[in-house]
């Protein structure tokens, strides 16, 4: 009875979180990233206001300081802005921003991939065609020229880093649909006269998902690090509101007097691709069942 | 192997000729050049005589059947911002983003076959757990913000580097420094990926019984089948590297075409902006070519499937 239920307790955590804390290195890319996304949720609302306020005894304060209290840890700006509550209100809007083009770039891409795979007309070859023009083209110049002529504004970004992100998506979910559309449901369905739209979204859909999602997950952190470029050349996000991105471009101006002012956003920048990519990769290793072991070994050893 | 290279060329002209159409129209809609060449004083009349004289009075479709006859023509225009051919101007700054772009790529793919190997010779060894770390952070930096702390540290407080410009060798170690970090870091994921799949195929523990020594199996035995990913990737990075030139450019003050390019764009000099994403393009497209040639030539599957 009692090993059933030490069995039962032990089981309860999910291996796949066992493993990850197994591994130093991605458990703490792991609390990085939900110490940043609770950061950037909750701390807003508690020091947001210290974001735009000016204190100018406070002006061009250098870090690890605790004169002016602890908001002002990090130092401030030449206006005498809490670092800190910058960089909360910065996550906030990076992440904000990142996320919803993921989001758009995975429905726009994915709906576009079901249908270059499944039509075999010129539709679909259309599709590829329309994706081949966007991936021979470097990214950031497009979305440069898009975001000047459309005029920089934040729908105006996300659609931007959406488009320029669509390919990945579509050519993935393309190339699954095409395995998957061969396989014996699909023509069972077929043969029971499920139509079209039908057989695409409640037969073939759910299988390309997963593969789908894990790919919106990875790319993740290069929809950051482009939003970032981009804000930093001056063409993403506008003042007053900011991104880490544009806080490193406006520090960039004071760097002989002032060097934290450009540090900080960056190093926020670096630390927050640096965990995600951290935790994709060692999720690369968790799902490869060829490799997997590696990670179940490390335990063994280090008892 | 000729017709799998001709087929796929013909697929990226495609490519290269929607793109310039949408370059076209895109920057016409950025807005009146008329404001950013003319004195802020000027009457409506003159940036109408402005406009008529440079020709951007006329319906949009005029102008994009003019752009079409000036290019069978090889004019590509003048560049108004510069008052040069457009083209002049772009072969100009060409040759200088190449040189950086050549430089850090090859001593990117150098260094991620060396780490890359090396690493995956003994997965999560030392040396693995370093290389990897490092080429994670190389592949995650946001390369504006590499730049700028690099210009603090090497420049400003320990004055070793110039700040930026060209015409030292000094010059050239930190952009190409900074240009190289995110190939480095992508290109070491895939040699060690793919090194540590082939390093537990078959022939190689064939090779391992008979006695081949550790490095002749890396370096001789799996490296050349472990390069097919890593030329696919490097290829796929030329287009990523522009990105960073854009960026790395501006920062450093280098007269490349990704300076050129964001200048045209910037100054609405339509001109310059189609001919500098004209020679990208076109520069990406050869580049292509070479690597699917390059592909062929490591992997006979892909040189008989076409033949």
């Amino acid at each position: 009875m009692e090993t059933q239920a030490a069995q039962k307790r032990a089981s309860r955590i999910p291996l796949p979180f066992k493993l990850l804390f197994r591994d130093p290195l991605a458990g703490a890319a792991a609390v990085f990233l939900i110490i940043v996304t609770a950061c950037a949720i909750i701390a807003p609302m508690l020091i947001g206001h210290l974001a735009e306020a000016p204190n100018f005894r406070a002006r061009n304060m250098a870090p690890f300081s605790l004169e002016q209290g602890f908001a002002y840890i990090l130092g401030a700006d030449t206006l005498g802005r809490s670092l800190l509550a910058r960089l909360a209100v910065g996550a906030r809007n990076t992440l904000g921003i990142a996320a919803i083009a993921v989001m758009c770039s995975l429905l726009i891409g994915g709906t576009l991939g079901l249908i270059a795979g499944y039509s075999r007309g010129w539709l679909g070859n259309a599709i590829m065609r329309a994706t081949d023009i966007v991936m021979s083209f470097p990214s950031l110049l497009l979305a440069l020229i898009v975001l000047f002529s459309l005029g920089p504004s934040i729908p105006n970004l996300i659609l931007v880093l959406a488009i320029t992100r669509v390919p990945i998506y579509l050519r993935t979910t393309r190339a699954e649909v095409l395995e998957v559309r061969e396989r014996m449901f699909v023509s069972a369905a077929t043969a029971l006269g499920a139509s079209d739209l039908r057989l695409i979204f409640s037969h073939i859909a759910p299988m390309v998902l997963p593969t789908v999602l894990t790919i919106g997950a990875i790319d993740f952190a290069t929809v950051v690090l482009a939003e970032s470029s981009l804000s930093f050349l001056g063409l993403g996000i506008q003042a007053p509101a900011f991104t880490w991105g544009s806080m490193v471009a406006t520090g960039r101006g004071y760097l002989a007097n002032a060097w934290w002012v450009a540090f900080w956003p960056g190093l926020a920048i670096l630390l927050t691709t640096l965990s995600l990519n951290i935790l994709s990769s060692w999720w690369r290793t968790y799902a490869d069942p060829h490799q997997r072991w590696r990670l179940e070994l490390g335990k063994k050893e280090r008892k | 192997m000729f017709a799998y290279v001709f087929r796929r060329s013909i697929q990226s002209l495609i490519a290269v000729a929607g793109l310039l159409v949408l370059v076209f129209f895109l920057s016409r809609l950025t807005g009146d050049p008329a404001y950013l060449y003319l004195p802020l004083d000027s009457t409506p009349a003159q940036r109408d005589a402005f406009n008529e004289l440079n020709g951007f009075n006329d319906p949009i479709y005029i102008q994009f059947g003019r752009y079409l006859l000036d290019l069978v023509q090889l004019d590509f225009g003048t560049a108004l911002s510069r008052n040069r051919p457009a083209m002049e101007v772009t072969l100009q700054a060409f040759p200088e983003t190449l040189k950086l772009a050549a430089i850090a790529m090859t001593l990117a793919i150098v260094m991620a076959i060396v780490v890359g190997s090396l690493a995956a010779a003994r997965p999560n060894g030392f040396f693995d757990r370093i290389a990897t770390t490092a080429s994670l952070a190389g592949a995650s930096a946001p390369d504006f913000w590499v730049a700028i702390v690099a210009i603090l540290v090497f420049s400003v407080s320990l004055g070793l580097l110039p700040t930026s410009g060209t015409g030292t060798a000094l010059h050239w170690i930190m952009p190409i420094g900074v240009l190289m970090l995110r190939p480095f870091g992508l290109l070491t994921q895939v040699v060690r990926g793919s090194m540590m799949g082939v390093l537990t195929s078959a022939y190689v523990k064939t090779a391992r019984a008979k006695g081949v020594s550790g490095q002749k199996i890396v370096f001789v035995h799996a490296l050349r089948n472990a390069m097919l990913p890593v030329v696919t990737v490097a290829g796929d990075l030329a287009a990523t590297l522009v990105n960073g030139a854009v960026v790395i450019e501006t920062i450093f003050g280098w007269p490349g075409i990704g300076k050129l390019m964001i200048d045209a764009i910037l100054r609405r000099d339509f001109a310059l902006i189609q001919s500098t994403v004209l020679v990208t393009a076109v520069a990406i497209f050869i580049l292509n070519i070479v690597i699917d040639l390059i592909y062929a030539a490591l992997d006979p599957r892909i040189r008989h499937q076409a033949a």
